[in-house]
């Protein structure tokens, strides 16, 4: 099955085709689904069978202590682990809107292109603010200016940095502070016009003024783009989240509506974790 | 001085000394100071005695009292045989080709001593020279910069990976006159190129291959791998990735290093002694040609070379040493200006691209 035939399916109106119907939401989608998931690297296990879905037009996310494999799951949502020598799957699948994407006969491009990521280390490229937003564009060839300038405003608009850089375009990405270098990252990622949006503590090096605006932002991206997001900062994950996943030394702990995680959680583990008392 | 449960003020009378000691590990200390410095003056002495004298000799040779300052024969014109003769009771040393119309003009037979070599200039071969570098470093800088890629962003770490870069780490080791050798082997005898400019390019940019594929591989892993990732989560394919995002900002590193590695190789006599240097040739790798192509297969003079030439291979005298310390100094200028270009540009590059 084609990705690119599948993004048709995607953008078609809601209707609960799958029969994959799960707790209290009404319609939503799941989007991404992670089934049995083994993962390594080299010898050692990262990931012990995962089990997930992640619904459309939703934010999910992803808390855990350091070295629980959040990092590693999102990343094999893109298959951006493809770059890791060692990196290798166990088991499993993940599919995104039905497909798998460790097919063999999935482009990693076209995968891509539809599935963005947000570092968490912003890392704009040592161009001009301008040329940050189009690469994305200019790699596949559209180099109508037209057609840029309406991409810059209007991803710009998206990450609400546009305000902020319209007077000076074409100086250097790397001259922004660090908040609105990794809006202008995810700027950069809309560009693009991806279904979803992967991030991967997007606000640990940022201020709470500018966490806050990328936290509105991320609200605001929620109607049209299905956001995963890796944290560390409860409150964060309370905020942005409509379901949170706790991941404990590679494997889902328990996954559910925000509210129900944070408010009564089912496993002990969890608890003791949201409310501090861990390891 | 202090007990468990009451904290004595620091008695103020006393305080504490930081007045230096004599002590053994000061001495010591000293000493080695002193062996490091001495060192290094040494070093420095000996560079600058060499510069110095080269300077010194070369310029006579080079610069001239009057107007234009520069020695254009030096400069323009091609090695010729030195005709020094007393004509009319006046001494006189003139350049073959000024011998002959100096004669011509007196029409009378004049008897002189010649000294092969020591007249006329240097122009064909800063002109070889500078081909050999360009050429060289071109093919090197292609093959090179592949390489670098091909290692550091595509191939999978292991034995064979550290076989290939173990080999070309010792290919660094491998000493001139055996590319030399090879140069001759290879190209001049198997390739049937002849002494020719491409059997030296191409022996010039093996030898330099091994400083080129590892300053392109540490400009390389020095590009963060953010960026990469950046390019790739955006729908880049690894070469867009590679081309857009890394070489970019690799290039001024391989460049600088590549350039000075060139530079360097381009001082060797023995790699292109056999491949590609004449000790004399009348005409202009441009001139003569039959087809435009030959001019990659027609030898060149070279100034290493020609320093050779001229302080070895020819009786020596006072007029020989003109020759030599001129070239030399002429070579190490051209040699300092490459160096200084690689190291503008390089400023140039960085302060475009930074992160
Ligand atoms: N490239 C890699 N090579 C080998 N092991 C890795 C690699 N990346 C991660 N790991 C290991 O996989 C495990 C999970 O790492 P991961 O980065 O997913 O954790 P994380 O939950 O994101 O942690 P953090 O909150 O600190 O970012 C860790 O034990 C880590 O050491
Ligand atoms: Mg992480």
């Amino acid at each position: 099955m084609s990705l690119v035939a599948d993004k048709i399916t995607l953008n078609r109106p809601k209707q609960s085709t799958d029969s994959m119907d799960s707790d209290s939401s009404e319609q939503a989608r799941p989007l991404i689904r992670v089934s049995d998931f083994d993962f390594f690297y080299g010898d050692k296990q990262a990931l012990f069978d995962v089990n997930m879905e992640m619904m459309e037009n939703e934010v999910t996310a992803f808390i855990g202590p350091s070295g629980c494999g959040k990092s590693t799951l999102l990343r094999c949502i893109n298959r951006m682990n493809d770059l890791v020598d060692v990196a290798r799957i166990g088991r499993g699948t993940i599919e995104v809107s039905g497909a798998n994407i460790y097919d063999p006969q999935v482009d990693t491009i076209e995968l891509r292109k539809r599935v963005g990521m947000v570092f968490q280390k912003s890392n704009p490229f040592p161009k001009s603010i301008y040329e940050n937003v189009v690469y994305g564009l200019r790699i596949q060839g559209i180099n109508r200016k037209s057609t840029l300038d309406e991409a810059v405003e209007r991803c710009l608009k998206g990450a609400a940095l546009w305000e902020e850089v319209r007077d000076r375009l074409d100086t250097s990405g790397l001259s922004l502070s660090g908040g609105q270098q990794q809006r202008l990252c995810i700027a950069r990622a809309l560009a693009v016009e991806p279904d979803i949006l992967l991030m991967d503590e997007p606000c640990s090096a940022l201020d709470p003024v500018a966490t806050a605006k990328v936290e509105e932002l991320i609200h605001s991206l929620k109607d049209n783009y299905t956001i995963v997001i890796v944290t560390h900062n409860m409150q964060q994950a309370a905020r942005v989240s409509d379901r949170t996943a706790f991941f404990y030394l590679g494997k889902l702990i328990e996954m559910g509506q925000t509210e129900q995680i944070f408010m009564s959680p089912n496993n002990e583990q969890t608890e003791a974790y949201i409310s501090g008392r861990f390891g | 001085m202090t007990t468990a449960t009451t904290v004595q003020p620091a008695p103020a009378a006393s305080p504490i000394s930081f007045r230096q000691k004599p002590s053994r590990a000061k001495l010591i200390e000293r000493i080695f100071f002193w062996i490091f410095r001495c060192g290094t003056y040494f070093i420095v002495l000996c560079s600058s005695f060499i510069f110095l004298t080269i300077a010194y000799k070369g310029g006579q040779t080079v610069f001239q009292t009057s107007f234009p300052f520069l020695n254009m024969e030096f400069l323009t014109e091609s090695p010729q045989t030195l005709h020094v003769f007393e004509y009319e009771g006046q001494k006189y040393e003139m350049s073959d080709q000024d011998f002959r119309a100096f004669r011509e003009e007196r029409g009378v037979d004049i008897s002189t001593t010649t000294y092969a070599h020591s007249g006329g200039g240097i122009w064909p071969c800063i002109v070889g020279t500078v081909m050999l570098v360009i050429g060289s470093m071109a093919i090197a800088l292609t093959l090179g910069v592949l390489s670098a890629i091909f290692l550091s962003e595509y191939s999978r770490p292991g034995r064979v990976l550290n076989a290939v870069r173990l080999s070309i780490l010792n290919l660094a080791g491998v000493p001139s006159i055996v590319f030399g050798i090879f140069g001759v082997g290879m190209f001049v005898l198997a390739f049937g190129w002849g002494t020719s400019l491409m059997a030296g390019w191409f022996t010039l940019a093996f030898m330099v291959l091994p400083i080129v594929i590892s300053a392109s591989e540490e400009s390389l892993r020095a590009i963060p791998q953010g960026l990469r990732e950046a390019s790739l989560a955006l729908g880049a394919s690894k070469w867009t990735a590679i081309r857009t995002n890394v070489l970019p900002y690799a290039m001024p590193g391989i460049l600088t290093s590549s350039i000075i590695g060139v530079a360097r190789v381009a001082g060797e006599t023995a790699p292109i002694m056999f491949t590609a240097a004449f000790a004399i040739r009348d005409q202009l790798p441009w001139e003569g040609l039959d087809r435009w192509y030959d001019f990659f297969f027609e030898g060149v003079m070279a100034l290493p070379y020609h320093i050779y030439v001229v302080s070895a291979k020819i009786p020596q005298n006072e007029y020989t040493e003109r020759m030599q310390y001129g070239t030399a100094f002429v070579f190490l200028f051209i040699v300092a200006s490459i160096a200084l270009a690689s190291i503008l540009l390089r400023i140039r590059m960085r302060s475009k691209y930074r992160w």
